[in-house]
């Protein structure tokens, strides 16, 4: 369990070639998204503002947990937790 | 008066009925369960304990004529002298109450969603203890408006009405589309074309004739949006663009009502309960969760992404089991929470969502 999980929103599939879930090493939350960057630059992109916060409209979730009630991006992803991000869908 | 309250201004029946001719508003404040005696056609019912509280969102203008009735005229004194309090500077209570109203031969009606309900058509879920015959009533008695009657609010819309919700009340604009007929399961084939509470009504009176339904063909907005919601006990978000969204977000918050909200995305779903307003312990409401909207070039929609029917069927019916654990009390709704539905996994996830104590819609 040296490793975490990353799932994916159907909504950004697009950017990880179709992938549901990616694989990083721990670290927090900042670190786990360095490392996304260097595979899928664009997904990275799409969740973080030019200014390098998270966009109004994504959440990130170590576990069950939202990191905005965390340290943010700062927020510790500890081997064996699952990051789930969630974009904003409308649709009805 | 001995209590040192004002005296409160009083009207007979006759005088009531005259009025109400010419315009004024009849709030029947009895509990529910009394309301079988029958009520006064056109009296609207809020129960004297959820007046102060529900007031004036049905009753926003406070220089106008409010007549207040109860079963003798006791209740309907006290509630017509707090109003006062309130700022409502012509509230009147009907002297000698329904008991008096009757008494003088005026009408009385037994309302279709107040009268004595079908048990037969309900006996599985009267066998619950939840919800049994005093939920019935509740739910007999209750108000839900859903915006939109799409992929979420066909399935909720649905079942509300099966279950006997008594005032359904479909918000949408839109015209029925062959496109829509793969999920929208409250239109039939012969609807296409047609407007869409048209339709929708239309199918959920001939599911169930005794659910009081009503259609507005207008789009939700900022300008009708509390007009629309007031007076709801819950509302169901079941529309299809951000815009709208945070529109129904920001009148559930300002009227305090619960918003359960829905949401899809090819084999995704959201389900939660946006309540900052809950007595006893406040929720989020969506801004709290998303602050703001994506741009458009970021949004892509169902017409271009694509939805499998099913997704927003299992997503409209949370929402509906939702709204009948809110309106019978039972159970934990979803408040604070988001339930993640990933259909091509199979799996459901549960996230907290906090409240933002910086948040501009719901923070105080």
């Amino acid at each position: 369990m040296s490793e975490i999980v990353v799932r994916i929103p159907a909504a950004l599939r697009g950017f990880t070639d179709g992938a549901d879930e990616l694989s990083a090493s721990p670290g927090t939350v900042a670190d786990v998204l360095a490392q996304l960057r260097v595979r899928h630059p664009q997904l990275v992109q799409r969740l973080l503002t030019p200014e390098g916060e998270i966009r109004p409209f994504v959440n990130v979730f170590i576990d069950r947990a939202n990191i905005r009630a965390l340290q943010g991006l700062a927020s510790s992803v500890p081997a064996g937790t699952v990051v789930s991000i969630l974009p904003a869908v409308a649709g009805g | 008066m001995k209590r040192g309250l004002p005296a409160a201004v009083e009207v007979s029946p006759r005088e009531a009925l005259e009025l109400m001719a010419r315009g004024a508003r009849l709030v029947d404040v009895r509990d529910a369960p009394e309301l079988l005696a029958g009520t006064v056609r056109g009296a609207i019912h809020i129960a004297r304990c959820e007046l102060m509280q529900r007031v004036a969102g049905c009753a926003p203008d406070t220089s106008a004529t409010l007549l207040l009735i109860c079963a003798s005229g006791v209740r309907s004194r006290l509630a017509a002298t707090q109003l006062a309090a309130l700022g409502y500077s012509d509230a009147r209570s009907v002297a000698g109450g329904l008991a008096r109203w009757q008494r003088e031969g005026l009408p009385v009606e037994s309302s279709r969603a107040t009268g004595d309900p079908d048990w037969e058509r309900y006996a599985r879920q009267l066998a619950l203890p939840e919800v049994g015959e005093a939920g019935q009533r509740r739910l007999m008695d209750a108000r839900v408006l859903l915006v939109g009657a799409g992929g979420l609010g066909s399935p909720a819309a649905l079942y509300l009405a099966a279950a006997g919700v008594g005032h359904l009340t479909l918000v949408d604009d839109d015209r029925v589309e062959r496109s829509n007929l793969q999920r929208q399961v409250l239109h039939r084939d012969a609807a296409a074309g047609e407007s869409k509470v048209l339709s929708g009504v239309a199918t959920l009176r001939a599911l169930n004739p005794s659910v009081e339904v009503t259609g507005h063909d207008v789009r939700l907005s900022e300008a009708n949006a509390r007009e629309l919601l007031a007076c709801q006990h819950v509302v169901i978000d079941g529309s299809d663009n951000f815009a709208t969204r945070y529109v129904v977000n920001d009148a559930c918050v300002a009227l305090g009502i619960a918003c359960v909200h829905g949401s899809v995305f090819r084999f995704e779903g959201q389900v939660s309960v946006f309540w900052p307003g809950r007595p006893g312990g406040a929720g989020p409401c969506y801004r709290c969760l998303y602050p703001a909207p994506p741009p458009p070039e970021l949004a892509p929609s169902c017409a271009e992404a694509g939805v499998l029917g099913v997704v927003p069927g299992i997503i409209g019916l949370l929402q509906a089991a939702e709204t009948l654990k809110l309106l019978l009390g039972a159970g934990v709704p979803l408040v604070g929470r988001l339930l993640h539905y990933d259909g091509l996994r199979g799996r459901f996830d549960e996230f907290e969502v906090p409240r933002d104590p910086l948040c501009p819609a719901c923070a105080r």
